[in-house]
């Protein structure tokens, strides 16, 4: 031990300091993230300045928008009352006026509740599909769902969907009875002719025959009137509702062994993809007609949302062929020494794993879908684009743009949003590996 | 076996076709109402207003058609063509009739087996261009940027005139005339060239139409009108004689002010009485009943109605007659005598 007193012994903590400001806080982010080099420092800079311009020529012309003109001269009467420099300034007018036919087309005005009820018999429908929690009840609801989707839109007899979804029961039965009586094939050859053939020729004068017995029905809506975001989200929907079971299928038969069938839908794949899909639809709206007898009027509507979904589910065979080839050869063994047949394994085993990888894909292709339902514009239906160009060609309207397609770039952005975020949740929720 | 009914369905189907193109008047009586083609839509030609309904110069002469029919100008199904679809549409039996301002050639006539019942419009190709340019002849246009459709008749046309004229440009290609616009207002070209009519409509729709000028050369003809299939000369000839009546009207001064008037009682102009059917038979000879004219004409008016109303000089499109005047007046509408 040492005499020297000691001069100094710290006996309180020293209270605690704040730490220098550019250090924390939003100067130290901003150094770290937007100034960390003179580089970046440039780069920040122009990038503030370039958000700056487009705000400042975008934000007024947004914010100062006239939304009650009934024309465009009265529009620009009403900004050059404003005097003031507002040279600039959206007209909002058109989507006042027009709206109802942006999103419904020429549907008849007193009829808008049928599309919007129709839409939400198809998300209960589709619910229990998308949200597994759901009562498994809902299902009879899906089963219904497309009937009744289809009587409120186009209206008419009910007599014609019900005797329609009899094919179905028809198609159940005959599956039901010929696997019990002689064989699972002749079944599945019965399942599918007999409806057909019922469809062929009962479904029709059966509907009329009850239509005249028991007249029940509401307003017939021919597809000529169905126009804007209605006859995209019909299509699109109706498109990837279909191709969904149609495309499993299709890469079920590609991987399959039997010769026929999957040379058939190798064949089917490679030709529907391997053509544009303007080049289907023109194919659609003109080839049809020569071949069809000419009283025969097939509905076009009808013949574009076929051809859509043939194009759709040729795609969604690929996508998930794709999950089919990503899962290791041993699944499919495991289920062959289990000793389940090919649909239970299939049906227990590897279409989950298949279907969880090639989420991401699918939900792509029914995005890119969705949005290509504008090609039709090109045969003369009038989806959201096709409207907008019959907007702009009444004397009112004609030389207005960016607010048309802002509306409808903002319609379309919200649909596809919501089915890209619909993906992201599913695929957390099936994430079994970190769990 | 498969290949046979296969082919047996395509005779079948070419068969009923050529039978049914015989016969179009008793298909569209049949049916209720007359299937016309038109554009998706073009200013003061075709297009649907607020509630749906479709207005314009051509659809004018497809409702005075179903009116000469069935008495209803209402009486007709407005099927939206595009410049791809619209002769398939009508080859095909889609359409009976289309009237969607499409250019008189003759290869459209010849070869595409089609026939023109006659001219509703006469357009051609012209040159807008800013007043601020000082250009007052395409003449003086050397040198120029000139916005241009691609692959239509209006850039081979701009070829051609320019090359007789020993003058330069240089094309800015676009796809639409919606594009067209932008760049033109844009100043990305000195110049627009498309149909006149299309760029007087355009220029209606500039903040300050005064600062742009229509130049006064045309450089093509384009005379544009209603057309049928070949092959049912009975139903072109009722769609041809409609378009007359129209006409007709309007030399005569038979209006849809005086005609129910005209119409009630033969008058002192025989001319008159033989198109209103109060004299003469000239409606039966057409399949049609006696008013038929009467009921065409009602329906929007005669042929100097029509362009008033939908793109004449007190709309905002604001065209002259000019070449579309009758006759009389110095143009070229002029109609066969109804007798």
């Amino acid at each position: 031990m040492s005499d020297t007193p000691i001069t100094y012994v710290r006996d309180t903590m020293l209270p605690q300091q704040a730490p220098p400001t550019s250090e924390v806080g939003p100067v130290r982010w901003a150094r770290e993230n937007l100034f960390s080099s003179p580089m970046n420092a440039i780069l920040t800079i122009l990038s503030l300045y370039i958000v700056y311009t487009v705000i400042s020529h975008v934000g007024p012309w947004l914010i100062n928008g006239i939304w009650d003109a009934d024309s465009l001269s009265e529009c620009r009467e009403i900004i050059a009352a404003k005097g003031d420099g507002h040279h600039s300034a959206a007209c909002f007018g058109v989507i006042t006026a027009r709206w109802h036919q942006l999103v419904f087309g020429y549907y008849p005005s007193e009829l808008y509740w049928r599309p919007v009820l129709a839409l939400l018999v198809f998300f209960v429908g589709i619910a229990p599909v998308l949200f597994p929690s759901l009562p498994r009840k809902l299902f009879i609801v899906s089963m219904v769902a497309p009937f009744l989707c289809f009587w409120l839109l186009w209206g008419g007899s009910i007599w014609l969907p019900i005797s329609i979804a009899l094919g179905f029961g028809v198609g159940v039965v005959a599956f039901k009875l010929l696997s019990v009586s002689v064989s699972s094939l002749v079944a599945i050859i019965g399942a599918i002719l007999l409806p057909l053939i019922y469809w062929l020729y009962l479904s029709g004068p059966l509907a009329a025959g009850l239509a005249s017995i028991v007249p029940l029905g509401i307003e017939f809506v021919p597809s000529r009137s169905f126009g804007g975001f209605m006859l995209s989200i019909v299509i699109g929907l109706s498109a990837i509702v279909i191709s969904l079971p149609l495309g499993i299928l299709l890469a079920l038969g590609r991987q399959s062994d039997l010769f026929i069938i999957k040379t058939c839908a190798v064949v089917f794949i490679e030709v529907i993809r391997g053509v544009p899909l303007i080049v289907w639809l023109f194919t659609a709206q003109l080839l049809l007609n020569y071949f069809l007898p000419p009283g025969s009027n097939f509905d076009l509507t009808l013949r574009v949302i076929i051809m859509v979904t043939l194009f759709a589910s040729a795609y969604i065979a690929e996508v998930v062929r794709g999950g089919l080839a990503a899962l290791p050869k041993g699944q499919y063994e495991g289920g062959d020494s289990l000793g389940l047949n090919y649909w239970q394994s299939m049906q227990l085993i590897i279409l989950p794993q298949a279907l969880k990888i090639s989420i991401p894909g699918i939900v792509n292709t029914f995005i890119g879908l969705f949005k290509d339902t504008t090609l039709v514009v090109f045969i003369g239906l009038f989806d959201p684009l096709g409207i907008a160009s019959a907007i702009r060609a009444t004397t009112e309207w004609n030389g207005i743009y960016w607010e048309l397609f802002l509306f409808i770039g903002i319609m379309f952005f919200i649909s596809c949003f919501s089915m890209g975020r619909y993906s992201l949740y599913l695929e957390k929720k099936l994430q079994r590996e970190h769990r | 076996m498969k290949k046979t009914v296969f082919f047996g369905a395509l005779t079948v189907a070419g068969l009923t076709a050529g039978m049914a193109s015989a016969a179009t008047l008793d298909d569209v009586k049949a049916r209720g109402s007359l299937n016309c083609g038109v554009t998706t839509g073009l200013v003061g030609f075709a297009a649907p207003d607020a509630e749906g309904v479709w207005e314009g110069f051509d659809v004018g002469v497809c409702r005075a058609v179903a009116a000469a029919i069935f008495g209803d100008p209402t009486a007709v199904e407005f099927v939206p063509t595009t410049g791809q679809t619209r002769f398939t549409a009508l080859a095909s039996g889609e359409i009976d009739l289309l009237a969607r301002n499409t250019t008189w050639t003759m290869s459209r006539d010849v070869d595409l087996k089609f026939e023109f019942v006659g001219v509703n419009y006469y357009d051609g190709q012209g040159f807008l261009v800013p007043k601020a340019l000082g250009v007052t002849s395409a003449k003086e246009l050397d040198g120029a940027t000139v916005c241009i459709q691609t692959g239509t008749t209006t850039e081979l046309n701009l070829a051609d005139f320019f090359r007789v004229n020993d003058i330069s440009y240089e094309p800015v290609p676009i796809e639409t005339n919606a594009e067209g616009q932008q760049q033109y207002l844009a100043g990305a070209c000195d110049v627009y060239t498309t149909d006149a009519s299309g760029l007087a409509a355009t220029r209606a729709t500039f903040e300050n139409p005064a600062d742009h000028v229509l130049l006064p050369e045309i450089i093509s003809k384009e005379p544009l009108g209603p057309l049928v299939r070949h092959g049912d000369n009975e139903w072109g000839d009722i769609a041809r004689w409609t378009l007359n009546a129209l006409i007709t009207a309007e030399e005569l001064g038979v209006t849809s002010e005086n005609i129910e008037e005209l119409a009630a009682t033969p008058g002192n102009n025989p001319e008159v009485n033989r198109l209103l059917g109060t004299e003469g038979e000239l409606g039966a000879q057409l399949g049609l009943d006696a008013d038929w004219a009467k009921n065409a004409i009602a329906a929007g008016g005669n042929y100097g109605e029509l362009f008033d109303n939908n793109i004449g000089e007190n709309t905002s499109i604001g065209l002259a007659r000019g070449l579309n005047a009758q006759w009389t007046d110095g143009g070229l509408i002029y109609s066969p005598p109804f007798r």
